[in-house]
């Protein structure tokens, strides 16, 4: 393989017509593509000098076949000079800056040395239509310059002033080609252009290049029919118009003919082109469909360069909805069996597994059901050559099998394989899962792995790819399994963990005290992996109980110490430790829960203290299995008592309605008060602020009082056995703000932070008095969502409501576009092996990884070595 | 008034100072570099201005890190190009 070069420059040119010329092999002057016999026509544009497609067949230019042959160019002799769409605007700039006579541009060499500076002092301006004053008189010749306009696509002409009034005269392209000719090479430089490689009159095509067959091979239908490409039919229509014109030029015909021909075939160049010009009706398929030509062929999503390119469909993958299971592992991943039987691992037999493998091809392709071994599609010979098993041959093929062979076999539980969910934003959206097949047409995974694939099941779709070699796999396991990214480099803790009904689940069982009978306990171990029950912790009238807490810590690794604050900790000023009323001084001491309520912060993703620490301390492995054995302890709890949430957990008591109407009405009281003193000019305006934004400002704190109030009336009436309550003092879901607005009361929409003025004149809606400034005229809900809005305060929601929806979707396109960018410019650094961080060719941009040279996954929270934690568990006690 | 505005004295700018050719070749060194591989700063960086390095020169900044305490990087100043 030759040594990678460096690239020392790039030029950019036009293709001269001598080049084009000189590439081409073969002139093309027929229309036609193929004869009555599907053989090309010679100088036709299927021309067998061209390269051939079709198989066979020998490119008469090269001799080779045709899936040799890389194609060669051709090209057409143009009746008439036509102008290049791409370049119109480097026309115009050409033809306003230069004269009409002799061509030099329209400035002095003082004025060009303004512009584009000296030889040695260049400013790196260069010479633009807006230096030059329109309709000057040359310098050089003295010659009166007209106007020039052009009108898209690419018509120009010339005003011309006779008797007084403004004529329009069209340039032909010859016309502007003979001008561009004119144009000194001298002249070129300060406009930009290297002379030596684009001379402006090459932006006039007299000859066109017919690109080789095999970037427009022609297609045959299943009827036999050819089928050619857009581009062929574009060509095509360029002969045929270019053939007319040329009879018509040699036969006299007059000048208005010969214009219309000129400006038709002018037309199909330019769709030939781009098919998207302005100002330029798209050429079409007989059926209707606009063709695809160059342009189009490269621009945009799905055109070469970000749908070929950048990006490509691969093989070894598969698609489907995703749906969750509990019980899986979250090292798993459900695979339904019409996946697994479609995809395959290549084996290659050797003496020690040839017994195995000839076994596999004997199953065949067909899995019976999802306990079944794993069967093979394929089997490839060692000279390259593929064998399909089907029903008949399996035996025959399997006695055939010798080391040296490969079996392409099925999936089957155990296999490596990589599971991914767009957008992929960070690494963990590609982790590698053992395959576990199912029964059912979707992908199963834990709910605990959603966080880092941040996926939900309303119809979510995940992708699969199957590692095909060995080192894949080795990388696949070592790297990326999800086992290894529980870490997230963001903020260096875990990013998987219980969500949802898991922490709900193990809120409600590890809350305060309850007692379990042997039965019971074991009903709730049942799914996790523990060796032996402790002794039980109290015993009653000749029966073993065991506390919550002790059916938790069965879980826990036996040399855990530490002490937190549970999220439903409450920052009270002076902690009273294990006596908290909210059982939430959370203490572990020897891998047993002393104390303390188990919920968000211990076990939820993002958060998970209990699994960031058995991650230091007992490694990833460990940390894997507490998260399984937590899930499934988790919906075990859940599942106990049962859990449910509906419309009458929302309702309060009369006295509970009483004192809510109460707090309202004196707020309201309480705004007219203030309206009242900002009415008589009593109000004394804030630091800084006018009168106005003082009352504003005044009223929104006292209705956001007043909700806060209600919602408070509300949360003493509803406790823990609530739903809405347990979730979200445990974290699981929503907050007492949410339950605030169902139960209590809404409080005030706003838009862009104020009150809502916007509507009609004065007032925000007809049903109130101009210039009303009371709560209820500008947004302010006293409704709770269970009570019921009326129809203002329906309207003044939906305006709140349409805010926070046009927020986030100009949040989302902007990061996205954001993110982008940033990937784009660091994608291919990488940590050399000094830890430094270089590009690929060599060039630094860090001297020492983030200048500590420390992963964050490896460093506590941002600090290198996590002191608290270390001296929490040899002291056993909090620091 | 002229007082001339000393950015190096501002709390946000780093510490900028020129190395000696010495310096800069045990860099080149231990980093198995050469100056092309160097990140770059212009000429008319308001700091490089204050310290007086000029084109080829290369400049040592030092920066205090919230992670590393003190994190050093080199820089070669180039002439700002011309658009």
């Amino acid at each position: 393989m030759p040594s990678p070069k460096r690239i020392g420059q790039i030029e950019f040119g036009l293709l001269s017509p001598k080049e084009i010329r000189e590439m081409s092999v073969r002139k093309i002057i027929w229309a036609d593509t193929y004869d009555d016999d599907g053989f090309p026509y010679p100088q036709g544009l299927m021309d067998l000098n061209l390269g051939v497609i079709d198989p066979g067949l020998r490119c008469k230019t090269c001799d080779q076949k045709a899936s040799e042959c890389p194609g060669h160019f051709g090209h057409i002799e143009l009746a008439k000079p036509v102008i290049h769409v791409g370049y119109t605007r480097l026309i115009r700039k050409l033809l306003r800056v230069t004269c009409r006579s002799c061509g030099r541009v329209l400035l002095s060499p003082e004025e060009i040395e303004k512009v584009v500076g000296t030889e040695d002092d260049q400013t790196g301006d260069l010479l633009s239509e807006k230096d030059v004053k329109k309709e000057r008189i040359c310098p050089h010749c003295g010659d009166q310059q007209l106007k020039i306009n052009f009108e898209k696509p690419t018509t120009f002409s010339e005003v011309v002033i006779e008797e007084g009034k403004k004529v329009e005269h069209k340039l032909t392209p010859a016309d502007i080609r003979s001008r561009m000719e004119k144009i000194p090479n001298e002249d070129l430089t300060p406009l930009g252009i290297n002379p030596d490689v684009a001379r402006p009159e090459w932006t006039i095509l007299t000859v066109l290049p017919v690109p080789p067959v095999t970037m427009r091979p022609s297609i045959i239908l299943e009827n036999g029919q050819r089928s050619e490409d857009d581009l062929t039919h574009k060509l095509v229509d360029i002969i045929r118009i270019n053939q007319r014109f040329k009879e018509n030029q040699d036969a006299g015909a007059p000048q208005l003919i010969i214009e219309d021909l000129w400006e038709l075939l002018q037309y199909h160049v330019t769709t030939y082109m781009d098919n998207e010009v302005a100002g330029c009706p798209p050429a079409r398929h007989r059926s209707g469909r606009p063709l695809k030509t160059l342009s189009q062929r490269l621009k945009g999503k799905d055109g070469r360069f970000r749908g070929s390119l950048s990006g490509k469909r691969v093989n070894f993958s598969s698609r489907t909805v995703i749906s969750p299971d509990p019980n899986l592992s979250v090292r798993q991943v459900g695979v339904p069996k019409a996946v697994a039987n479609e995809m395959t691992i290549p084996v290659r037999v050797t003496i020690h597994n040839i017994e195995e493998l000839k076994q596999i091809a004997r199953n065949g392709p067909v899995r019976p059901d999802v306990n079944a071994p794993c069967g093979a599609n394929y089997v490839i010979r060692p000279d390259a050559r593929r064998l399909r098993l089907a029903e008949g041959n399996l035996d025959t093929v399997a006695d055939m099998i010798e080391p040296g062979w490969t079996v392409e076999r099925q999936l089957r539980d155990g296999d490596v394989v990589l599971f991914n969910r767009q957008p992929s934003l960070h690494r963990m959206s590609i982790m590698a899962h053992r395959v576990k097949v199912m029964e059912g047409k979707t992908f199963r995974l834990n709910p605990a792995v959603c966080p880092p694939y941040n996926a939900d099941f309303d119809g979510d779709e995940m992708n699969m790819h199957v590692p095909q070699t060995e080192e894949a796999r080795a990388e696949a396991t070592i790297l990326i399994s999800v086992q290894e990214n529980i870490l997230s480099p963001r903020f260096g803790g875990p990013i998987i963990g219980g969500i949802h009904d898991h922490v709900s689940g193990i809120f409600m069982l590890t809350h305060d005290m309850r007692w379990f009978t042997k039965e019971e306990a074991l009903y709730l171990l049942r799914y996790s992996r523990i060796e032996r029950m402790p002794a039980p912790g109290k015993v009653e009238n000749g029966i073993d109980y065991w506390s919550n807490k002790q059916v938790f810590s069965t879980i826990l690794p036996v040399h855990l110490n530490m002490v937190f604050q549970a999220s439903s900790c409450q920052n009270c000023e002076t902690c009273k430790k294990e006596l908290c009323e909210r059982d939430a001084y959370v203490r572990i001491f020897d891998g047993i829960l002393e104390s303390g309520t188990i919920d968000k912060k211990a076990i939820g993703a993002f958060d998970g203290q209990i699994v960031n620490r058995i991650i230091r301390q007992e490694g990833m492995s460990r940390a894997t299995d507490f998260i399984d054995d937590m899930t499934k302890l988790s919906i075990r709890a859940i599942m106990f008592d049962g859990f449910s949430f509906g419309i009458d957990d929302e309702d309060l008591s009369k006295t509970e309605y009483g004192q809510i109407d109460e707090v309202l009405k004196n707020a309201a009281l309480d705004v007219d008060r203030r309206i009242k003193i900002y009415e008589d000019g009593q109000l004394e305006p804030m630091p800084g602020r006018t009168v106005e934004e003082t009352l504003e400002m005044q009223i929104m704190q006292v209705l956001g009082k007043s909700r806060d109030q209600t919602g408070q009336i509300a949360g003493q009436h509803l406790g823990l056995g609530n739903s809405a309550v347990l979730m979200a003092v445990s974290g699981a879901r929503g907050s007492m703000l949410n339950l605030t607005q169902m139960a209590g009361c809404i409080g005030q929409q706003s838009v862009r932070g104020e009150r809502i003025v916007r509507g009609y004149d004065d007032r925000t809606l007809p049903h109130f008095k101009k210039g009303e400034r009371g709560s209820d005229a500008h947004g302010f809900i006293q409704h709770s969502y269970k009570g019921g809005l009326n129809p203002t305060e329906f309207f003044f929601h939906a305006i709140g409501g349409r805010e926070g929806l046009v927020d986030t979707a100009v949040r989302t396109s902007q990061s996205g576009y954001l993110q982008r960018r940033l990937i784009n410019a660091l994608q291919d650094l990488k940590v050399a092996y000094d830890g430094t961080v270089r590009t690929t060719g060599g060039r630094i941009i860090q001297f020492e990884y983030g200048e500590d040279g420390t992963d964050p996954t490896r460093s506590a929270f941002g600090d290198p070595v996590d002191v608290k934690g270390i001296v929490e568990s040899i002291l056993k006690e909090a620091v | 008034m002229s007082t001339k505005l000393n950015v190096l004295k501002h709390d946000m700018v780093p510490d900028h100072e020129i190395m000696s050719d010495e310096e800069v070749s045990e860099l080149f060194t231990t980093y198995n570099i050469t100056n092309e591989h160097l990140p770059k700063i212009f000429h008319d960086d308001p700091a490089v201005k204050m310290i007086g390095a000029e084109a080829d020169n290369v400049i040592r900044i030092i920066r205090t890190s919230h992670t590393a305490g003190r994190a050093e990087s080199y820089r070669l100043v180039v002439k700002r190009p011309k658009k």
